[in-house]
This record gives structure tokens, C-alpha cells and sequence, in this order.
């Protein structure tokens, strides 16, 4: 189950959990800017060989 | 976008999905920092200190001007329980009787801007109207900080955050976080 979250929650999730943090906007906007963090994986090229590098055992928060 | 994308990592098999659902602009408008090209353009969140006094409208002036002249400021500001902007103490306000009432002298719905609009267009119009000092607070408006022109302008001339804001605790050049050590695992070349 997907959980929308808001700013507080997200920068909890970062401290607390270790949260790895999913960029899905095109490349060019996220070279302009991008959460520190971040990676890039836009929505078009959302697989299972381009998450592969995620860790399943924590939380995946997309933006 | 991000719930299409949400969606698809928990077909694909992952159990702790979550939504982002404002994104960058909300992150921006908080003032957070980004990485990426668009660094190049100075925002107000660089020029932001969070150390202006604050107060509350069953405060009294007595008390407020103490706090604030033993802060070393010259004004206040005023929010509700929830950090809401609502107010400025300055000038005449400091003149009242000591046991007045903040909300009985503050100049209510004071000019705010938001963290992540560019700094230099809004320096210029500060010094155009003589403003010193302009109110910053996010989207929802509740306060972040004070932007003060003259240190805005060091800044756009080239001078260094931590020269400009020496003592002073989560101020630009201080105040920014880490980034996280995940962007190891970019699939996709990191632009800087």
C-alpha cells in the first residue's frame, strides 16, 4: 500500500530509516535541480533492471 | 507522475513505497536545498537567517523589547500558535507603554516572500523602495526567517555566507543538510 507523505514525514524517513529517495521526473529537470540524494529514474524507464540497484529492505520514497 | 511511479515499484515487488506527492516545488519552497544546475541562480533562502525575535499577541511590549533589543534587533515578529506570520513590532510600536499589548501595537499582515524565488530581483526592489528588511515563510505562511538587504547584497557580490553570518546558529552557510549518500546507487550519471 502506497502512503502519501508530506516535507516532515519525508525528512523523518531520511533521518530515521534510511530512506532512499526516487526521483522519476525527466533527466533535464532533474539536472536542474533535484533533491540532495536523489536518484534519477524517470517514470519511462521504471523497471525491475533499473530499480535493481534499490534496496528492498528499506523505504523507497518517490517525488 | 510520482503515484504512477509509486504504483509500479510495489508491482515490482517492493514493500515500503511512499509518495512524495508535492515534490520538488514543496521542497524548494521550504527553502531546502537542491542539487543541480539551476544552484547557478541565488535564491532568498540563501540570504535567510532564522534568528529574528518572535512574539505573541498576549505578550506585552515591555517584554518583547527587552528580548528583542537584548537580541541585539531592532524588531519582531509576530506569530501565532501554529508559527503563522501575523505581524511586525517596529518603530513607534516600541514606543507604547510597557504593559501594552503586542496585538494592540503590531503592524498587522506585514509584505512576506517565499524562500525559493530568486534573491537578486527582490534585493533590487528592497533598495529601490528602501526596504531593510523583508519577512520569509513558506508556502502555508509560517515563518522561516528574515532576509536583511545589506547582507543580501554582500552575498550577491560574491562574499562568502560564513563571513557575512558569522555568529549566528542556522544561518546560510550553516543551516543547509547533507546529501545523502544514496545518490551511490544512481543508475543514472549524477550532472555534477
Amino acid at each position: 500500500m502506497v502512503s502519501a507523505i508530506d516535507r516532515i514525514e519525508l525528512l523523518r524517513l531520511i533521518e530515521d530509516e534510511d530512506a532512499q529517495l526516487v526521483d522519476v521526473l525527466p533527466e533535464r529537470e532533474y539536472a536542474e535541480a533535484h533533491i540532495p540524494g536523489a536518484t534519477n529514474i524517470p517514470l519511462r524507464n521504471l523497471t525491475s533492471q533499473t530499480v535493481s540497484a534499490l534496496r528492498r529492505d528499506k523505504p523507497v520514497v518517490v517525488y | 507522475m510520482s503515484p504512477r511511479a509509486a504504483c509500479r515499484l510495489e508491482r515490482l515487488g517492493f514493500e515500503q513505497v511512499y509518495d512524495y506527492v508535492t515534490g520538488i516545488a514543496d521542497w524548494k519552497a521550504a527553502g531546502l536545498p537542491t542539487e543541480g544546475t539551476a544552484l547557478a541562480i541565488q535564491r532568498v533562502a540563501d540570504a535567510t537567517r532564522p534568528d529574528v525575535p518572535v512574539s505573541t499577541l498576549d505578550e506585552t511590549i515591555g517584554d518583547v523589547r527587552q528580548r528583542t533589543l537584548d537580541a541585539g534587533w531592532e524588531e519582531s515578529v509576530v506569530v501565532d500558535c501554529d508559527g503563522t506570520v501575523i505581524g511586525r513590532l517596529r518603530n513607534n510600536a516600541w514606543e507604547a507603554d510597557a504593559e501594552t499589548l503586542v496585538e494592540n501595537v503590531m503592524e498587522s499582515g506585514p509584505t512576506t516572500v517565499r524562500p525559493d524565488g530568486p534573491l537578486h530581483p527582490l534585493v533590487e526592489r528592497m533598495e529601490k523602495r528602501g526596504t531593510k528588511l523583508v519577512v520569509v515563510t513558506n508556502p502555508q505562511g509560517r515563518l522561516i526567517g528574515v532576509l536583511l538587504r545589506e547582507e543580501a547584497r554582500r552575498l550577491l557580490t560574491g562574499e562568502p555566507p560564513e563571513l557575512i553570518w558569522k555568529d549566528c546558529d542556522g544561518c546560510p552557510g550553516q543551516w543547509k543538510i547533507q546529501p545523502h549518500p544514496r545518490s551511490a546507487i544512481s543508475n543514472t550519471p549524477n550532472p555534477r
